[in-house]
């Protein structure tokens, strides 16, 4: 925490006004029933339960190449997600996006097998960790490009008001693609069209090994839609309930036609940027103390425990998503390859 | 001399050339603090200061075109982008701005530029991290492309460009920056420090920039290749027992057409390697160049070994790598007859 204790910060109440425009109001902590509660925690427990088994796959060498996991922002994906319909609201991503497709109800197997590069695997393989798509579920990737999705978020919240079916575009982006230049034009444009997108900012303080005072002018990315009349909101990304309750007005204000809305989503990364690194651009102390004092998991156990779940009635979740995930890596390692052929389809329509 | 790999060679080329300019700023995504995610810039801001070796943010537009005004007002800017797949959002800097400056102003602005970047596949990137994109490049006038194939050769011609009054485009095959490779993934990896070529001088010298290197002499036929492509090229004519006269191109643009010309009319025949796909990539600038130099003596049509016209697979990575297997396919055709 030392290195982020040192960022810039402001109080909330120094923001300028955004010209007559109102703002949203702030955000209260989400009260969640008992039964949201288990299952905000069985969602996050998914999350990390299969990032640590892809680790372990990535290790066997079933897994290659680029792979970045989600541990420790669980309750990003989680508290927004869990507030959208699926189907109806679109949700767009960066290449960290094994979470973010969990927590839209996509099918572990899948994905896991797209991992390992098989035929059943979401995009048949083709993609990879960082390029998966379900647009049954309005899951438009899984982008490897830093900052890309973010423009073609915008376009997809254009469509949701084009067609008029009430959805929301959700884009995630990290503190690192927020510095690309395309971001601001995307701003400009979803203000200056009114369209109805949530700017997902997961701040986990490290762009890759650059840390967020070593490259970002103003660090609290909240602001950063500001000169384009973008209101903000900074949340406790580690909090489970922070984000759901965030997630409330962020889509009350897009869903009333308000236009777009940014979140930033103060989390962190246990792991490395990817499986080959070290992360030796930060010390050990500072991620023990995320994982001792603000692991988002052990958070909502606190909360079940307040709410008299006891930490033994979580065995039986525990046991199902250990079986979920010996599952997905079974059918992960089994599943055959594509065939040959399909390295040709899918460039355009025609083979050639 | 000392035992360096491709990373270490690259490092010493830097530490070499900023030592003697203090024009000279290094700078890109994770280049500074980190030192890159390959540890290309490893100690620089340590010995030269965050004036001259910085971090910059994921903006590579931005990293291209603050490099422009650098140059344009006296500086050497040796930036990196981190990956080639990420240099697109700088492209048009680099084809707008950097390539026709020079031109532009009747050679009042200059662009003593380098722009590193590592580029190819082989090490499971998919879509997005395996690219070669040089033909981009070499197609633009006003740059010129270098890739080299050595550690020998990484810090002479990274040498050679940063004291290049003209703007070049590094490309780094990472593949092969520890150690080289003979397309046989399935074997280890041999460390650059079993291979003479991993010799590299200390202190200053270069390789020049447009002349390439004759890395075996041979009758049979000429191979063209640059990057990780003449090892794996090497290897498969090594398996096949081949006397071929291999050539690492080294510098694409400017061309070594004499040596590529000298060659292909000894022996009469061509074949060219490379990873990037073959439709418009630098083999067809070869083989047209290859045809209508030496026509009447070539004995059989230009033969391209080449990735294929799709998107750099996650699956089957090996079955688009253009490696031994269809080299030696590759290898028949063109010795048939």
């Amino acid at each position: 925490m030392a290195r982020t204790a040192k960022q810039k910060t402001s109080s909330k109440k120094a923001q300028p006004p955004l010209g007559n425009k109102e703002r949203p109001p702030e955000p209260k902590r989400y009260k969640a029933s008992k039964e949201e509660l288990l299952d905000f925690y069985k969602q996050m427990l998914l999350i990390r339960r299969f990032e640590e088994r892809a680790g372990q796959l990535y290790g066997l060498g079933l897994i290659g190449g680029f792979c970045h996991l989600y541990i420790g922002q669980e309750a990003v994906a989680v508290g927004l997600q869990s507030a959208m319909t699926v189907g109806k609201d679109s949700v767009i991503t960066g290449y960290r996006d094994h979470g973010h497709m969990l927590a839209y109800g996509i099918d572990p197997k899948v994905i896991m097998a797209e991992l390992t590069g098989r035929e059943a695997g979401i995009s048949r393989g083709k993609g990879g960790s960082m390029h998966m798509f379900s647009v049954e579920h309005g899951f438009y990737g899984g982008h490897g490009i830093v900052g890309a999705q973010v423009s073609l978020g915008t376009g997809l919240a254009f469509k949701h008001k084009y067609a008029d079916d009430g959805g929301v575009n959700l884009a995630y982006f990290g503190d690192g693609a927020a510095n690309q230049g395309q971001v601001y034009e995307s701003f400009n444009m979803a203000e200056l069209w009114n369209l109805p997108i949530i700017y997902a900012i997961e701040n986990n303080h490290y762009a890759m090994g650059t840390s967020v005072e070593r490259s970002a002018s103003e660090p609290d990315f909240y602001k950063r839609g500001e000169s384009f009349q973008i209101p903000g909101i900074q949340v406790d990304g580690m909090d489970v309930l922070a984000v759901r309750g965030a997630a409330e007005v962020a889509l009350e204000w897009t869903r009333s036609g308000k236009g777009p809305i940014i979140l930033e989503l103060k989390t962190y990364r246990y792991r490395g940027h990817s499986m080959s690194d070290p992360a030796k651009y930060r010390t050990r102390e500072e991620v023990d103390s995320y994982k001792k004092e603000k692991d988002p998991i052990e958070r909502i156990k606190a909360e079940l425990e307040k709410a008299g779940v006891a930490e033994e009635e979580l065995k039986a979740t525990d046991k199902e998503i250990k079986d979920i995930m010996v599952e997905a890596a079974k059918f992960a390692e089994e599943t055959p390859e594509p065939d040959p052929s399909e390295l040709y389809t899918d460039v355009l329509v025609e083979e050639y | 001399m000392a035992v360096m790999n491709m990373i270490q060679a690259l490092n010493d080329a830097h530490k070499v050339a900023m030592r003697a300019d203090e024009d000279i700023v290094v700078f890109g995504e994770d280049a500074g603090y980190f030192g890159g995610v390959f540890r290309v810039t490893e100690g620089l801001q340590k010995e030269f200061g965050k004036e001259r070796a910085f971090d910059t943010p994921i903006s590579e537009n931005g990293i291209v075109a603050t490099a422009v005004g650098m140059a344009a007002y006296g500086l050497k800017p040796v930036i990196e982008i981190q990956f080639a797949d990420y240099i697109y959002p700088g492209y048009d800097q680099i084809v707008s701005e950097v390539a026709k400056m020079r031109y532009r102003t009747a050679g009042e602005w200059t662009m003593p530029m380098v722009i590193r970047s590592p580029y190819g596949g082989g090490i499971y990137g998919g879509q997005t991290h395996s690219q070669s994109p040089e033909s981009l490049f070499t197609h633009i006038a006003g740059l010129k492309t270098v890739i080299p194939s050595t550690p020998y050769d990484a810090k002479g011609l990274l040498l050679a460009a940063i004291e290049d009054p003209d703007p070049v485009l590094f490309f780094e095959p990472k593949r092969i920056y520890n150690g080289p490779f003979s397309g046989h993934h399935d074997q280890p990896v041999v460390p650059w420090s079993k291979r003479a070529e991993a010799e590299v001088p200390e202190g200053h010298y270069t390789v020049p920039i447009g002349k390439a290197n004759v890395v075996r002499e041979g009758e049979a036929l000429t191979v063209l290749a640059y990057g990780t492509m003449v090892h794996v090229a090497r290897a498969a004519m090594e398996e096949a027992d081949v006397d071929a006269e291999i050539i690492d191109l080294r510098t694409l643009v400017p061309l070594d057409i004499e040596t590529i010309e000298k060659s292909v009319r000894k022996t009469g025949r061509c074949l060219i390697v490379h990873e990037a796909p073959r439709t418009s990539g630098f083999g067809a600038e070869l083989s047209a160049l290859v045809t209508e130099r030496c026509f009447y003596h070539l004995e059989a049509p230009v033969e391209r070994v080449t990735g294929w016209d799709t998107p750099y697979p996650h699956s089957y990575e090996w079955t688009y790598f253009p490696g031994p297997a269809r080299i030696k396919t590759a290898l028949k055709k063109v010795m048939a007859d």
